[in-house]
This record gives C-alpha cells, sequence and structure tokens, in this order.
C-alpha cells in the first residue's frame, strides 16, 4: 500500500509541477539569479498551507511531526553543496525526474550525476562522520520549541512573512 | 491548455497533497535519500559487495540495496510520469537538449552542459545526504513542520545557488 500511495502522491506532484513550470531549468536558476520568484511562489504558498495542516491535525492528536535532526555543522556545509550542485543542475533531487519527463534531456545527465554522487557519498561517508557530521548538532527540535512559544505564533509570523515577500515579488513582476 | 497554471494555486495544492500524503499514508515528502539507495542497488547489481560501505549498512542498512522499493523510489518516479504525462495533455512537452537560459549564455553545445549536469548532480547529492535532506525534505516537509534543520538548510541551499548562479551568469538578473 505504502509503493501505491507513493506512487499516486508522486503523479500529482509532478503534475503540479509541471503545470506551474516549476520542473524547468530557467525557473530555477531565474529564481537563484533573482530574476523569476515562480518556484518561491510555488514553495513557500506549499509550506504556508502545509504548516496549517500538519499542525492542525497534530493538535487533533491525528499526525505525528517526523523531524531531522538539527546539525549545523552538515547543515551548513551539506546545505552549502547542496546549492553549488543545484547552481550548476539547474534541477533539484525532486524535480530531475519531472525534468526529464517533460523532455529536457540533460536532467538525464543530472539524475545519473545524483546516482554516482550517492556511490560518492557513501565512500566518503566515514571521513565525513569523523568530521563535518558531529559538528553543532542541536537534536531533533522545532523553532517553536527553541523559543518556547505556540506553534501557532511562529506559524501566523511565517505566513504574514511569507505573504510579504509575495507583495514584494508581484511589486518587482518578480 | 498551454497556458501554466498560477505558481500559488499549485503550490496550495502541493500543500494539500503534502498534508494529505501526512494524515493517509504517514509519509513527508523526500526525494534525495532515493539517489543514495539507487546507488546502492546498482553496485549490488554489478557484484560489489555494499556491506564494504558503513554508509549503506548503518540504521540496519536503511540507505542500503534491500531499503528499494519504498515509498520515495516510487514518488520520484512519480513525479517523472507525472511531468510526462501533463507535459503530454498540455501540449508542453519539448524534447530539449539544452535549456534556453543556458544556451543563450554557453552555446548550444551539449556536450558542457550534459558535463556541468553531471557534475551538479554528483555535488548536489553529496550535500543533500550531508545535510540530511532537499528542497522536498528539508524545504517543503522541514519548515512545515517548523523544524529548525530545515530553516537553516534552505538558506545554505540558496546562498549556495545564488552565489553558483552568478558566478556563472554574473551579475545582475536581465531578463
Amino acid at each position: 500500500m505504502g509503493l501505491l500511495y507513493g506512487l499516486v502522491s508522486g503523479i500529482l506532484f509532478g503534475v503540479l509541477l509541471q503545470r506551474a513550470e516549476v520542473l524547468r531549468y530557467d525557473r530555477q536558476v531565474g529564481a537563484l539569479r533573482l530574476m523569476d520568484m515562480t518556484i518561491f511562489k510555488f514553495m513557500l504558498t506549499a509550506i504556508m498551507v502545509a504548516s496549517v495542516g500538519i499542525y492542525f491535525l497534530k493538535d487533533m492528536g491525528l499526525v505525528s511531526l517526523s523531524l531531522k535532526e538539527a546539525a549545523f555543522g552538515a547543515q551548513i556545509v551539506g546545505g552549502t553543496l547542496f546549492g553549488i550542485g543545484w547552481g550548476l543542475l539547474g534541477y533539484c533531487p525532486g524535480t530531475a525526474g519531472g525534468a526529464l519527463g517533460e523532455g529536457r534531456l540533460d536532467a538525464a545527465w543530472g539524475l545519473l550525476g545524483m546516482l554516482a554522487g550517492g556511490a560518492v557519498y557513501a565512500a566518503i561517508y566515514p571521513a565525513l562522520k569523523a568530521t563535518v557530521l558531529g559538528l553543532g548538532k542541536v537534536g531533533k527540535v522545532t523553532l517553536p520549541q527553541v523559543m518556547g512559544v505556540s506553534h501557532w505564533v511562529v506559524i501566523v509570523a511565517m505566513v504574514l512573512l511569507f505573504l510579504a515577500m509575495f507583495r514584494l515579488f508581484e511589486k518587482k513582476g518578480l | 491548455m498551454k497556458r501554466s497554471w498560477n505558481p500559488y494555486l499549485a503550490g496550495a495544492l502541493t500543500g494539500l497533497l503534502l498534508v494529505l500524503s501526512v494524515a493517509v499514508a504517514g509519509q513527508y515528502f523526500g526525494a534525495s535519500t532515493t539517489f543514495a539507495r539507487g546507488a546502492a542497488a546498482i553496485e549490488q547489481a554489478a557484484g560489489v559487495d555494499t556491506t564494504r560501505y558503513e554508509y549503506f549498512t548503518t540504521g540496519g542498512g536503511k540507505y542500503g540495496p534491500d531499503s528499494l522499493p519504498n515509498w520515495q523510489l516510487l514518488f520520484v518516479v512519480g513525479i517523472a510520469l507525472g511531468g510526462l504525462g501533463a507535459s503530454l495533455a498540455s501540449g508542453t512537452f519539448e524534447i530539449k537538449r539544452v535549456p534556453d537560459m543556458w544556451a543563450a549564455r554557453f552555446g548550444d553545445r551539449p556536450l558542457w552542459r550534459n558535463l556541468t549536469a553531471f557534475a551538479g548532480g554528483v555535488v548536489l547529492i553529496i550535500g543533500a545526504r550531508l545535510a540530511g535532506g532537499c528542497p522536498s525534505g528539508h524545504g517543503l516537509s522541514g519548515l512545515s513542520q517548523l523544524a529548525v534543520s530545515g530553516f537553516v538548510a534552505l538558506a545554505f541551499f540558496f546562498g549556495g545557488g545564488w552565489a553558483t548562479a552568478r558566478l556563472l551568469y554574473g551579475k545582475g538578473g536581465q531578463r
């Protein structure tokens, strides 16, 4: 059943990404060049809606969170490396397959590179574990936990921030 | 039908889809781990003893070759199928070797574009596995849960990407 849910969710996500033109290199790199904020409009709206939905259901006791550990060394070094690769490739792990699906052949080379990257990562993992992976671990924490406030306070603040960003994007025609 | 959908509307629907996935299947979106697992499965199929690699055995083999197929692999495959189906149905499917923006700056030879795409893919997955996720896992799923890890990772995804795009395309975003 899990496999079927994965396939159906993936197809629906792929349709939404494709129809909003989020899969395209020109949109992805356009955002990194601060020229075209389409992918951020898509992503930040999704986050707004999902944060309200997930925390509402969590308050009702219907779902649980699945947090990744905050580890500043790993997320700062890994995040920067990811960003460099993203800038070169112009697709991300979720969108590269979809881009190939809409006929972008360069995405196939990106996908092959990602598989090669997985092999390289496994090969260098012991060295990373001994160094950067252990740095600055803070545990599986959320922003409201760290700030000691209700999650709804953070959600409202985040929504207001995103709406202000959207207003700026629209004003500047991005 | 060629006209694209409003990104805010499509994004809001994606948010609902994520909530539904968490509520029904108990799954948050993510994509990058599939490529590490895929590498393990390919190495195993090629006769490599993947247990030689600590990463593929860690956590009871959750990144190892036997972790596939799983929810996330089908999710990633589904995105490709969704992209294919939606582009065919809307008349926006287009075989393209080199993106327009790339061609305008570096020319339309596929060789350089493909080499750069491959190298980008390698670096991106090393970064994503190090950070523990990509814009799906850390971005969509992480920020929706207000995870500290998500905010930090997304900021550096964007920072690294912005710097790289600036090196490639120069200063100033002229359309």
